[in-house]
């Protein structure tokens, strides 16, 4: 982008302040662009996430606004704008106004430093994945800011809750992340991405057995410290009305709304560049890739498929897993993933003196990995084939008009669903 | 899209000329397909409006999208028998809510009292404590019933100016039960 300002300054002939203006107006172009781009998946998030909820709980999920609800989003936030923007009379009007932006900044100005791409990256600091951390960091502060300022004891308890569950999550987070810092050898994102490979066996996850464990205990303290079910307490609308954001409305709500999605794109796409090979193409080298704009491009939509998969599963997680307890979730962080992180620390430590970087035994340790990542999917895979061929795919709704004799049947109800998914086929004999 | 098309383009407002049909359509269209109801219910119809949102109905493929405080909730659902105490609690919800805000009438008890007319605790219809848009008959209503409910008050809100709309007007109903005249709990 710099030499792109120089040639730019130097064919229009600007002066110094010329100079200056064309980047500033660079930067502020860039910034927009990235506000856009993290805006964009924060909403088309929403929509997944209701869709894949739908079709969790056999339901179809938004259809009406545009192709398969595609649009239902955009019909959300023009909503919220138009919506009136309540201040409650008790409440700390301008720390209330503010805390959004704080969220909202905490968030976007992340997506800063994610390398969407070999050259699709606004700024790579050398300080990259640091900077990461210790930004995402402000959304506890919007949030105790929420909590506090709204005047009311649902948002103070859920803004507590959600500071003190931020804060210690952050701990396992940035142990799991120091274990990948450790084997690249530098904090810049695209470095750690360069010090990977394409192909599985060459990703950091499947590194060793550690880097195996490293990569769930971040996904694990990475879906916590973005308030995701079954992490979500500070929303827990059971005991909390609505958490920290029960008092406001229209868009200041849509701006928490907005951040909590764009976090969800954020863990993962971190998730990616630190342990999935980021923008790597399999059988490639970065040097070749940055030749070819083919390259680039198959190179972000590897990025892009990895990053989605891995939001896939968050949403997943939220209509799967049931609310911990607020006791149980602070046990989870510093009983269990607190010490494992440490003990993955340890461990990668170890190895990175024992192996040598390119060994037959470095070769075979990420080979063996690999098989026991592959395992691993391979038995999930299975269990749940297993379960919907045994169970059925969707729940039948007509249960109460499939009597024996075409009437009401309470034993009908009681049966397995597998026994439904028969009787659709008209196999059951009764 | 319709609704738009149905008004002139160019329309005289207090300070004149200005043209906003097309732009309260798309609007309009935006928020008909996102109205979201309050997570709230007095009685047994309440048992409905959970169906309503469950796989049968799925009220959900319209965009309606339940929130469980009334300050994200575009519309609140009079869901069973409102009782006289209950009525201030009714009244402040609808306050609480921004505006613009609308309020659906479920099942007999909240459109005329219903079964429980002649009780001394009961309010004679949720039109006396909040300005109802739609009454939905039924004792209760079914999910589809409520749907169709929602499904009307979608043509409301697509009809509506909402850019020329002077918010506030809609006189509220007299306050059955004024502050000071609360009975002690």
């Amino acid at each position: 982008m710099e030499s792109l300002v120089q040639h730019l300054s130097a064919r229009w002939s600007l002066g110094p302040w010329g100079q200056e203006l064309l980047a500033a107006a660079a930067i502020l172009l860039v910034a927009a662009l990235v506000f856009v781009v993290a805006l964009t998946y924060a909403g088309i998030i929403t929509w997944v996430e209701r869709r894949v909820a739908g079709r969790t709980q056999s339901r179809v999920g938004p259809n009406r606004v545009g192709p398969f609800g595609f649009l239902q989003w955009l019909a959300d936030g023009a909503k919220m704008i138009l919506k009136e923007d309540v201040i409650p009379a008790q409440a700390d009007g301008p720390m209330f106004r503010l805390a959004p932006y704080a969220c909202m900044l905490g968030v976007f100005t992340a997506f800063v430093s994610v390398p969407f791409g070999q050259l699709l990256i606004a700024a790579d600091l050398n300080v990259g994945i640091l900077f990461l951390l210790a930004i995402t960091s402000l959304v506890v502060v919007g949030v105790l800011m929420a909590g506090w300022a709204s005047n009311n004891k649902w948002s103070l308890l859920g803004g507590v809750r959600s500071a003190a569950q931020i804060v210690s999550y952050e701990l396992p987070a940035g142990l799991a992340v120091l274990v990948v810092v450790l084997g690249a050898g530098s904090l810049s994102m695209q470095d750690i991405v360069r010090a990977q490979g394409g192909a599985p066996w060459n990703w950091f996850v499947f590194r060793d057995p550690f880097c195996l464990v490293a990569f769930f205990l971040y996904f694990t303290a990475a879906v916590a410290e973005g308030n995701r079910t079954p992490f979500d307490l500070p929303e827990a609308e059971s005991e909390l009305v609505a958490g920290y954001n029960t008092e406001y409305s229209g868009i200041r709500f849509g701006g928490f709304f907005l951040g909590e999605f764009a976090n969800i794109y954020l863990l993962s796409a971190i998730a990616t560049s630190l342990f999935l090979g980021g923008w790597q193409v399999p059988g490639v080298s970065p040097a070749e890739q940055a030749g070819s704009v083919w390259l680039q491009l198959l190179g972000f939509a590897i990025f892009f498929a990895k990053a989605w998969a891995l939001v896939f599963v968050v949403v997943w997680l939220r209509w799967t897993l049931p609310r911990l307890r607020v006791d149980q979730l602070m046990g989870l962080c510093y009983r269990y993933l607190i010490p494992l992180a440490f003990a993955c620390l340890l461990g990668t430590s170890l190895l990175l003196l024992a192996v040598v970087p390119g060994s037959a035994l470095d070769l075979g340790l990420r080979l063996g990995t690999t098989g026991l990542g592959a395992l691993g999917g391979a038995l999930f895979a299975w269990r749940v084939a297993h379960h919907i061929r045994r169970a059925g795919d969707r729940v039948s709704l007509d249960v109460l008009q499939r009597g024996a004799r075409g009437a009401f049947d309470p034993a009908w109800q009681t049966r397995r669903y597998g026994a439904f998914r028969k009787a659709a086929r008209g196999q059951e004999e009764r | 899209m319709s609704a738009a098309g149905d008004r002139p383009i160019i329309e005289a407002g207090p300070e004149g000329g200005f043209a906003l049909g097309p732009l309260d359509g798309l609007l309009n269209l935006a928020r008909k397909h996102s109205l979201w109801y309050l997570l709230f219910g007095t009685a047994c119809c309440a048992i409905e409006l959970m169906q309503t949102g469950g796989p049968r109905a799925d009220a959900d493929r319209f965009g309606f999208l339940f929130r469980p405080t009334p300050r994200q909730a575009d519309v609140l659902i009079l869901a069973g028998t409102i009782t006289y105490r209950m009525a201030s609690r009714i009244r402040r919800l609808h306050e609480q809510m921004a505006e613009p805000r609308y309020v659906i009438a479920m099942g007999s008890c909240a459109n005329t009292g219903g079964l429980f007319q002649g009780s001394y605790s009961v309010v004679k219809g949720g039109d006396l404590i909040v300005p109802v848009d739609v009454y939905i008959p039924g004792c209760p209503p079914r999910p589809e019933a409520l749907l169709e409910g929602l499904m009307l008050l979608q043509q409301k809100v697509e009809r509506e100016p909402y850019l020329r709309k002077i918010r506030g007007e809609l006189p509220l109903p007299a306050d059955p039960w004024p502050a000071g005249k609360e009975c002690k709990e």
